[in-house]
């Protein structure tokens, strides 16, 4: 069962991963196909488990004022910055439509 | 009737924006005029048909967000303060550096838990913490971590008060139910610059604890929704969960509003954002719930999307973003366990004490509620539940009144009316709050004293308090005596001035 190129343009968009090129969708096809494998066990009944950090206790931290106070720090990562702020584009600029992209995808 | 404060819920104009929709937009303009809708006591708004046709029923839900009130972060240890220099309050972790990981933050989960007893829900024991992940400058790590799954609370309810027809003597209750409340990040805030086309960021707000609190489509107005978000900002506030000042941000709300004809299901909904304020809330609505019934009147379709309130149009515009659905990839967060809250009977034996959060302990030690307040006003000093309400809606106010109860001898059902109809219409004709009165409850006590002992008449006190509030340091009495205002008891004197006056008389 391949996945659709609607399927694969739509994580594109939301990921902003690149599929680049065959072997990409293919990776992402194998990936798929092994984690179906978990279809096989019968898991009727059984709460299904996201971390295997379930059983530990979740630490409480008192609510002191422990950290802050590093701007100058921070900014030296950034590219550009005006007074102490990052600075970013005017907007999300969402990846065009398949149809514009010159893209793996498009061709296939 | 124009509005008097946020808190005058009741005395709103029931008018709709005059000017013309927001650019882009290709619905005709509205004339002004009176809203035609109009709640019944079941709550069911009405509108009143020009043709005859069924009427249409709005239907309002609100998701409200309000910043936790405490020193740190959510998930870090960086202050929470309004105003700070830009990214001076952000932590490594804020700032989403590689190798940080969430520590959850104590008060906040007793914020969360004391919020939601308040509003009678059922806190959960376990809750799970998720990732919600979208794109946007102010939010460094791509995701927000928050509780879609198993939120804190759930099944909650709000109820409040609302005066029916615009009149202070009757008041009817409402209820509002909870969905649930949850505990989740908030994120920076993105200035956006468009004459350079680019967008500063500043991150002090990233990573601060917020409740969200979703409301069931129980509500059918502004009016209704603005009462139901007064009352709950009032109860934030006496449980100090949050100060839920909405002016500095503490406290968002977002609309969901449609409309649709009886009998028929619900019909599609938008989003409405950027309402600043509980006043213009009621009026964002109010105008959404108008705008669908004319497109759906004239035949068009109501879109399920994200509309902007315009303060100053007074209408709703569809937001700039149009980014289509989004899809969120809700996903566990993996580097925080379940939540996990106890009560008196499931407490652990051998846990440090700072690592246990005990939910009956919260119970025990939450603080007298409005309504319960509001009752206890009612019965201790005999007062209409009206009154109460607005003691209790002005800041400060109760505490004032209480104080000058204290110290006169007026009964306290004399003493309110100087208290709603005096004082408060001074101090809201010069906008100032009860704790910026020029007059102290002392001096007031002081001339109600006066008036109580029929040393003044009511009229002459009324002038008092009018050079009272000059705020000159004067004591009543020195003002009576200056103004000469004092009731003459002597017989013999006041015989003396009839009789001048009626020999004034025969001499015309």
């Amino acid at each position: 069962q391949k996945v659709s190129v609607e399927v694969l343009d739509h994580l594109e968009h939301l990921a902003l991963v690149d599929f680049r090129d065959s072997e990409g969708v293919e990776r992402l096809q194998k990936a798929i196909q092994f984690a179906d494998q978990l279809h096989e066990v019968n898991t009727d009944g059984v709460e299904p488990m996201d971390s295997v950090l379930e059983d530990r206790c979740l630490y409480l931290r008192e609510d002191d004022v422990t950290e802050g106070n590093c701007t100058k720090e921070l900014l030296e990562n950034a590219r550009g910055t005006v007074e102490e702020y990052f600075v970013a584009p005017p907007g999300n600029i969402p990846l065009e439509k398949l149809q514009g992209r010159n893209t793996y995808l498009q061709g296939s | 009737m124009a509005a008097r404060g946020c808190g005058r819920v009741w005395c709103w104009a029931r008018q709709l924006c005059a000017g013309r929709p927001g650019p882009g937009s290709r619905s005709r303009p509205f004339p002004r005029r009176q809203r035609t809708v109009a709640c019944n006591a079941r709550g069911g708004a009405v509108s009143a048909g020009k043709s005859g046709l069924a009427p249409w029923i709005p239907v309002v839900g609100l998701e409200i967000h309000a910043q936790i009130s405490s020193n740190s972060k959510l998930f870090s240890g960086s202050q929470v303060q309004f105003a700070a220099p830009p990214n001076s309050l952000v932590s490594f972790f804020d700032a989403s550096l590689p190798g940080t990981l969430p520590v959850l933050n104590r008060r906040c989960v007793e914020a969360a838990v004391m919020t939601g007893l308040a509003l009678n829900c059922h806190i959960n024991k376990k809750s799970l913490f998720d990732r919600k992940h979208y794109f946007y400058a102010d939010l460094p790590a791509g995701y927000q971590i928050t509780q879609q799954r198993v939120p804190i609370a759930v099944n909650g309810s709000l109820s409040y008060s609302l005066c029916i027809d615009n009149k202070m003597s009757q008041m009817v209750t409402k209820t509002v139910r909870i969905k649930q409340i949850q505990l989740e990040q908030d994120s920076g805030k993105s200035l956006h610059d468009d004459t350079r086309s680019q967008t500063l960021v500043d991150l002090n707000r990233a990573g601060v604890g917020l409740m969200e609190l979703v409301m069931e489509p129980d509500m059918c107005c502004g009016e209704e929704a603005a009462a139901a978000v007064r009352e709950l900002q009032l109860i934030l506030q006496t449980l100090g969960s949050s100060q839920a000042v909405m002016a500095e941000g503490q406290l968002r709300v977002d609309a969901n509003v449609s409309v649709h004809r009886p009998g028929e299901p619900y019909g599609v909904r938008t989003e409405v954002k950027n309402i600043n304020s509980i006043r213009f809330l009621a009026k964002a609505v109010d105008y959404e719930i108008q705008r669908q019934i004319e497109e759906l009147g004239n035949g068009g379709t109501i879109l399920n999307e994200t509309r902007a309130f315009d303060s100053k149009l007074g209408c709703t515009v569809p937001m700039r973003d149009k980014e289509g659905k989004q899809d969120y990839r809700f996903m566990p967060e993996p580097n925080l366990p379940p939540l996990i809250l106890y009560d008196a009977k499931s407490l652990p034996a051998n846990m440090n004490h700072q690592q246990v959060i005990n939910i009956d302990w919260i119970h025990e030690r939450l603080p007298d509620l409005p309504s319960v307040k509001r009752e206890k006003l009612v019965e201790q000093y005999g007062i209409l539940p009206e009154h109460s309400f607005t003691l209790l809606n002005e800041d400060g106010l109760a505490e004032f009144f209480e104080s000058v109860v204290k110290q006169t001898q007026m009964k306290p059902k004399k003493v309110i009316g100087w208290i709603l109809n005096d004082l408060l219409s001074y101090l809201k004709q010069h906008s100032l709050t009860v704790k910026e009165s020029p007059v102290s409850s002392f001096l007031l006590a002081d001339l109600l004293n006066l008036l109580e002992k029929k040393e003044i008449s009511s009229t002459a006190a009324k002038q008092v308090f009018a050079e009272l509030w000059k705020g000159e340091g004067k004591t009543p009495l020195e003002t009576v005596k200056e103004q000469k205002l004092e009731l003459l008891q002597d017989q013999k004197e006041l015989e003396q001035i009839c009789q001048a006056v009626i020999d004034g008389q025969e001499n015309e």
